[in-house]
């Protein structure tokens, strides 16, 4: 399983779409045909909507819905918790 | 263009406030204020400074009235005469902004950003749970300059504590292509209010008309920054072209439901104001009565999941048995 630390790359507030990017596009999708994917919210005090939306809509729309199974996220505090929660919420509306 | 200062303009006043900018004269900018007291929101002053900094880019002139309001220190002191490169005649001693106020901050980029909520915000010393909101809308509006507004002066911002009424009061404007150039493309709205109606609507965006949005783009930032204010019962206001959406502050004996549709919310809106070419964003948050920000996100899931069912139940078909 891979693991991702998220505050090593944006500190404690998670707002930067351009790192969620690079950790998808870089480090995620590359992953997950192999392997499961750890990411690491410890210390991570809260983050924005639009920087989860960038970090795990794209994998979702490209891998479907199933790929929450081996998808996890940890150590992630109730706000963060809640807008992961909002982001897979509406990616599973159907088009 | 002509900018008149007047005694007080708050999100609940503004509308005359815009009403009265003249932008017939493209050549100059002339800035006057109320010669006793001015009071403003720290939205008027990201416009004042949007407007100096494009007339500055076009090498137009600026003509600036010398303050006389014994409040014109204020104006020093958030950055305003510094910012377009006017002589105020003021000395003052600066002192330090911790717990107060951010001064008027041009924020170009990603890592500009990024120092701004690392250094800015927490001079407001306020606890965590505070902070939230704060630095969430600001990460929001900048972020939606820098990838829609096509902007090249970037993001204007500031914000100001006002400890009588325990509230924050943060403005963003920018002098960008504005909201309805923004959709026009995809959604094609027939004038400004459509066009700020769409871009409150959660899940459209300028970028795809995919449900769940772009890889970076979900539809969903000002919703959320909307759905701050109105779970708070604040002003939130947004301007671009001609267009002004203001939501007004929701009865306190009234439940707070979200909408999709922003003109459902209890609101005013207006098409006929003077052109402003960018968008402006203006929002109070009153901190005594802050709900709390993840109740706020328990609202948001339960609409997101409301609309889910029932746009999947609009696609179900069912059997007619006759």
């Amino acid at each position: 399983m891979k693991l991702i630390k998220i505050y090593e790359k944006t500190g404690s507030f998670a707002e930067n779409k351009d790192i969620a990017r690079d950790i998808r596009v870089k480090e995620i999708l590359p992953c997950l045909d192999e392997n499961e994917v750890l990411l690491d919210f410890e210390k991570v005090e809260s983050a924005t909507q639009s920087f989860i939306h960038a970090l795990i809509s794209d994998i979702i729309r490209k891998k479907g819905i199933n790929i929450l199974d081996r998808l996890y996220f940890k150590n992630c505090n109730d706000t963060v918790k809640k807008i992961i929660s909002i982001v897979t919420e509406y990616m599973q509306q159907q088009d | 263009m002509k900018v008149f200062l007047p005694n007080s303009v708050w999100i609940g006043n503004i509308d005359l406030f815009l009403k009265n900018i003249d932008n017939t004269n493209e050549e100059i900018l002339e800035i006057s204020s109320h010669e006793n007291w001015v009071s403003v929101h720290p939205v008027v002053l990201c416009m004042v400074t949007a407007l100096g900094l494009k007339m500055r880019g076009k090498n137009k002139k600026i003509s600036f009235e010398i303050m006389q309001a014994t409040s014109k220190h204020y104006f020093e002191r958030m950055g305003l005469f510094r910012f377009l490169n006017l002589d105020s005649e003021m000395k003052i001693n600066e002192h330090e902004p911790a717990g107060r106020f951010i001064p008027i901050q041009l924020i170009k980029n990603s890592e500009q950003l990024d120092k701004f909520i690392t250094d800015m915000i927490p001079l407001l010393h306020f606890d965590q749970e505070k902070v939230e909101p704060i630095r969430y809308i600001i990460s929001e509006l900048v972020r939606n300059v820098f990838e829609h507004a096509g902007s090249t002066e970037g993001a204007i911002v500031c914000a100001q504590y006002y400890k009588k009424s325990n509230t924050i009061r943060i403005g963003v404007a920018d002098a960008g292509v504005g909201i309805k150039n923004t959709l026009d493309r995809l959604y094609n709205p027939k004038d400004d209010i459509e066009a700020l109606s769409l871009a409150l609507t959660p899940g459209i965006t300028g970028t795809t008309k995919k449900v769940g949005g772009s890889a970076t783009n979900a539809g969903a930032g000002l919703f959320f920054i909307k759905s701050l204010a109105k779970v708070n019962r604040d002003f939130f206001m947004i301007y671009s072209g001609k267009g002004m959406y203001k939501l007004l502050k929701n009865p306190k004996n009234k439940e707070v439901k979200l909408v999709a549709d922003p003109l459902k919310d209890h609101c005013s809106y207006g098409g006929n104001y003077p052109y402003w070419t960018g968008t402006v964003v203006g929002i109070d948050l009153c901190l005594d009565e802050h709900a709390n920000f993840s109740e706020l996100l328990d609202l948001i899931r339960q609409f997101y999941r409301k609309e889910r069912k029932s746009k999947n139940k609009e696609k179900y078909k069912k059997p007619r048995f006759i």
